[in-house]
């Protein structure tokens, strides 16, 4: 009996310190991805529009988005020449 | 919107190197960082010769972005790829991530001293108050900020270098290969970089100029 006790109590020994010895999972999580330390910037578009120079309203995301569109579309000189 | 990207025409670049003057002097970048610079390739073989503006290209996946340890780096909602100043520790990983060697360190002081890293924001600044001057004097200019496009792409005279949303920037140098007529080489040359001649006219590029 006693020498069965040994027996358990050993492997119970050998189990805890083959744990150590266990990879711990990698997940990653949405904090661990790439771009999440940086968080305090803000979006062009919340911006309110300089006095001389291309018109959005400020907060409004379409609205620049099309200003920006058409300045993009300006660099198509075929576009700019003859229309 | 999609991203936003750069898209530099090689058969219309004429290495005037606007662009490199441009964002220089837009983002007041010190001596030694290059944001952006043009490359030649085959100098001085007529025929041969093409050169294209390189910068951050501001990647969909960018290994920049996954190599840094301490995850400087974010994406904002347009695509451009920007990081932290204040976060960087120069370490350098970024650097030999990335394919078109974008990032610049500023090498002032004694062992080869490295300086916190920089490169091209898109004219989009970074994470300090839009327009204020901590962003100017880390990052450079923030024109997305006031509704205009990066000074390079702005500034190139012959158009070559386009900068904005990856979806018009395409559509635009699509439809000027279709002017060229795009039937595999003949849409590539100096002499068809604005279009075709009209059937029957003369030769755009004098013989024996640039291809």
């Amino acid at each position: 009996m006693k020498r069965q006790l040994l027996w358990v109590a050993a492997a119970l020994c050998g189990g805890l310190t083959l744990t150590a010895c266990m990879e711990v999972e990698q997940v990653s999580s949405l904090e661990k991805q790439a771009g999440q330390t940086v968080k305090r910037d803000t979006n062009p578009w919340s911006n309110e529009p300089l006095a001389a120079g291309p018109k959005w309203n400020k907060g409004d995301r379409t609205s620049w988005e099309e200003q920006i569109k058409k300045r993009q579309l300006a660099q198509h000189e075929h576009r700019r020449i003859y229309q | 919107m999609a991203r936003m990207k750069f898209l530099c025409d090689a058969e219309r670049c004429i290495e005037c190197n606007g662009c490199v003057t441009a964002c220089k002097n837009e983002n007041e970048v010190p001596w030694g960082v290059n944001r952006r610079r043009v490359v030649t390739i085959n100098d001085g073989v007529i025929g041969a010769e093409k050169s294209i503006s390189v910068a951050c290209m501001h990647c969909s996946d960018a290994p920049c972005m996954a190599v840094c340890p301490v995850d400087c780096f974010y994406k904002t909602a347009d695509g451009v790829v920007l990081h932290d100043k204040d976060l960087c520790i120069g370490c350098g990983y970024c650097f030999y991530a990335c394919p078109f060697g974008a990032p610049q360190f500023p090498q002032a002081g004694a062992f080869g001293l490295r300086g916190k890293m920089d490169k091209c924001t898109f004219c989009a600044g970074g994470p300090e108050v839009d327009k204020s001057e901590a962003e100017f004097r880390k990052y450079g200019r923030n024109r997305l900020a006031e509704g205009k496009l990066p000074a390079c792409a702005e500034m190139c005279s012959t158009k070559a270098l386009l900068g904005g949303d990856g979806d018009v920037i395409a559509d635009i140098y699509r439809e000027r290969v279709a002017r060229r007529g795009s039937k595999g080489a003949e849409a590539w040359g100096w002499g068809s970089a604005y279009g075709q001649p009209p059937k029957g006219a003369a030769p755009a590029a004098p013989a024996g100029g640039k291809s």
